[in-house]
């Protein structure tokens, strides 16, 4: 990390505001004597973050969210956490902060942004859901059955875990790492570990490596393939849902068989993994994938013959182009509306840096498109576990960490099944002395916000299943 | 598609039999249990479920409960969309501060008799997040609880067998 002085924060702004630079991700650190703010960003081809930090005496900085949209929720958790004021942001109001823990700043009661005209009025719907999801709050503006406007308010499921990795055992956090969002678990694990590892200077066994590789495809697979099913579900055809839950079921059951937890949490640590392939067990995944790939081809051949099904899905929650460059949106989210980034080819790290892999990427931006681009990365995740047991060699699966007793610091960013999580620790004395976890979500609740305007109120949750952006991920 | 619906109806089902209870199990998991209060409620459930501040790994799995291998259905287990038609309330994460409001209204709102389940080791003790300042912990400490499942996340036999014990 760099220190920088106003004015080169201020030029990185601009740069971020100019599309030079691409906003990874900001937050702060009041826990010294000294207030910080830290900026990770990205340049186009590069294969790292850079990540700036810039001292705020006075508890304030120049916003980046003025220049770039993207920052702007991160901006306003900011200032709920730490008290430091971003100037320039154009949206001040709290955003984890719902005035209920000791210390609190929300004073004020919450207000939604205005909708005016005639015969419009709103739906509040939320933070209990009808269905078994995460909690959040969506107000929607509608003027008959059309959404004039939809403003997501989340923050339901803030658990404070920054706080409580800070200061806490590289181990401990480790374990709260793996439960900042259950479907990711490995995505945010695997992130944690290449910072840790990193900052540290180790670098995992290569066969943990090949591993980590495993789980993250797995996981992948397990949730590409449940949601396909859950998307045509909420577009009013539950027969692909239940085949889709029954392929879902059947990954789940092939990690606990091999790793021995179904969601693969606490498997990737820093230093390499806690779980090993036995004996047989290659053929077994080998197995299961060829089952799993056949039925889900057919179920894909449905899916592609049903007009009825593809009448909800095609056209639905557009998300443009523009707005998911704009707002760097990630996974199969940005690469149905024409952004080409993919961590695994990009960032090149372990143990992607090896392969070959198309990115699948399309430009039309509706809800159909992005099922289509996971449909094509399920049948790539198969081919890339394949690969990687191929090359699977012998040896331990852990590495000794070396003992850090000067502060150091490591980033890293790693593609979950729904985008690329950005990592950042410091640590001192075998301790996390700061640490980011950045979900793909932050971007993504803005993009649906705009994707579903002019969309009718029966379609909103097709769309939202269809993002399927975390809740817990970016609350934290 | 008319194959797959064919083949679906001719290959049999995938739902896999009951789990097996110990007696010693059941105890454990049935001692807190009002007697009374079950026989007003007979061989059938509604359940509703509440995310108080779960990472969202509890949901998975009890999204799995559905599925054609656990077919949650058949033992007379439903889940539903409101609390004013559940006789359960699963409650998972760590009842975070900003969720507690909203996890006691739609306590309030089911009707009586009902049972409270804590699903997942953040619900049952606060887990991991017991000791940050934006939780309040277990969910014993806002609501009456009347079974635990414990698990990081449970899986869905685990949670199958809790489910099943509120109705033996």
């Amino acid at each position: 990390m760099t220190a920088v002085d106003l004015q080169t924060w201020e030029k990185k702004a601009a740069e971020i505001g100019q599309g030079l630079s691409r906003f990874v991700a900001i937050w702060g650190d009041a826990s010294g004597y000294c207030p910080f703010v830290h900026l990770a960003t990205r340049r186009k081809g590069a294969s790292s973050a850079e990540v700036i930090n810039l001292a705020a005496p006075d508890r304030r900085f120049p916003s980046i969210g003025a220049h770039q949209p993207a920052a702007i929720l991160m901006e306003r958790a900011i200032f709920d956490m730490h008290g430091l004021i971003a100037d320039g942001l154009p949206d001040t109001r709290p955003w984890l902060d719902h005035g209920t823990w000791p210390g609190s700043r929300a004073t004020k009661p919450y207000k939604f942004k205005p909708v005016n005209g005639d015969g419009i009025h709103q739906i509040p719907v939320g933070p209990v859901h009808a269905g078994t999801i995460e909690p959040g709050h969506f107000r929607f503006s509608v003027n008959g059955e059309t959404i004039v406007r939809i403003e997501a308010r989340l923050g339901y499921t803030h658990k404070g875990t920054l706080k409580l990795m800070r200061r806490a055992s590289i181990d401990h956090a480790a374990k709260l790492t793996a439960r900042i969002s259950g479907d990711s678990t490995c995505a945010y694990s695997f992130a944690f570990a290449l910072a840790v590892e990193q900052a540290l200077g180790v670098e995992a066994p290569a066969r943990a490596q090949i591993l980590r590789g495993v789980m993250a495809e797995l996981e992948r697979l397990a949730n590409h393939l449940g949601d396909f099913g859950a998307i045509c579900n909420d577009a009013g055809f539950p027969l692909l849902n239940a085949h889709g839950a029954m392929l879902r079921e059947r990954m789940l059951r092939l990690c606990a068989a091999c790793f021995g937890h179904r969601l693969m949490m606490d498997l990737i640590v820093p230093g390499g993994v806690t779980a090993d392939l036995a004996h047989g067990d290659e053929a077994k995944i080998d197995r299961e994938l060829t089952i799993v790939s056949t039925q889900f081809e057919r179920i894909v051949e449905v899916y592609e013959k049903t007009a009825s099904l593809q009448d909800r899905t095609v056209g639905t929650g557009r998300l443009d182009p523009a707005v998911a460059e704009l707002l760097g949106c990630g996974g199969y989210v940005g690469r149905a509306s024409g952004q080409t980034f993919d961590a695994r080819r990009d960032m090149a790290y372990a143990p992607y840096h090896d392969l070959h892999f198309g990115v699948p990427c399309r430009d039309i931006g509706d809800a159909d498109t992005r099922v289509r681009v996971r449909i094509e990365e399920v049948r790539q995740s198969s081919a890339i576990i394949l690969a990687l047991l191929r090359e699977l060699p012998d040896g331990p699966i852990q590495s000794p960490r070396p003992p850090s007793t000067s502060p150091r610091e490591g980033n890293a960013i790693v593609e979950g099944f729904r985008g690329d999580v950005f990592s950042y620790v410091r640590i001192s004395n075998g301790c996390i002395e700061d640490v980011f976890l950045r979900d793909p979500s932050w971007f993504l609740w803005p993009a649906l916000e705009t994707a579903i305007e002019g969309n009718i109120v029966a379609d909103f949750p097709l769309c939202n299943k269809s993002f399927n952006a975390s809740y817990s991920g970016c609350d934290l | 598609m008319r194959k797959t619906l064919i083949e679906s109806v001719l290959f049999g089902s995938l739902t896999e039999p009951p789990p097996a209870i110990t007696d010693q199990e059941k105890a454990e998991l049935v001692s807190a249990l009002d007697r009374a209060a079950h026989r007003r409620l007979g061989r059938s459930l509604a359940i509703r479920e509440v995310d108080a501040g779960s990472c969202n790994g509890c949901e998975l799995e009890i999204i799995a409960l559905n599925n054609v291998f656990h077919d949650l259905e058949r033992f007379g287990l439903k889940i539903v969309a409101s609390p004013r038609h559940a006789d359960v309330l699963m409650v998972t994460g760590p009842v975070t501060r900003n969720m507690e409001a909203a996890l006691r209204l739609t306590y309030e709102a089911m009707p009586a008799p009902n049972y409270v389940v804590a699903v997942g080791n953040c619900a049952c003790t606060g887990g991991v997040f017991a000791e940050s300042y934006a939780c309040r912990g277990a969910v014993s400490k806002v609501i009456p609880v009347d079974l635990r499942i414990p698990g990081c996340p449970p899986n869905p036999i685990s949670l199958l067998k809790g489910l099943i014990s509120l109705m033996d």
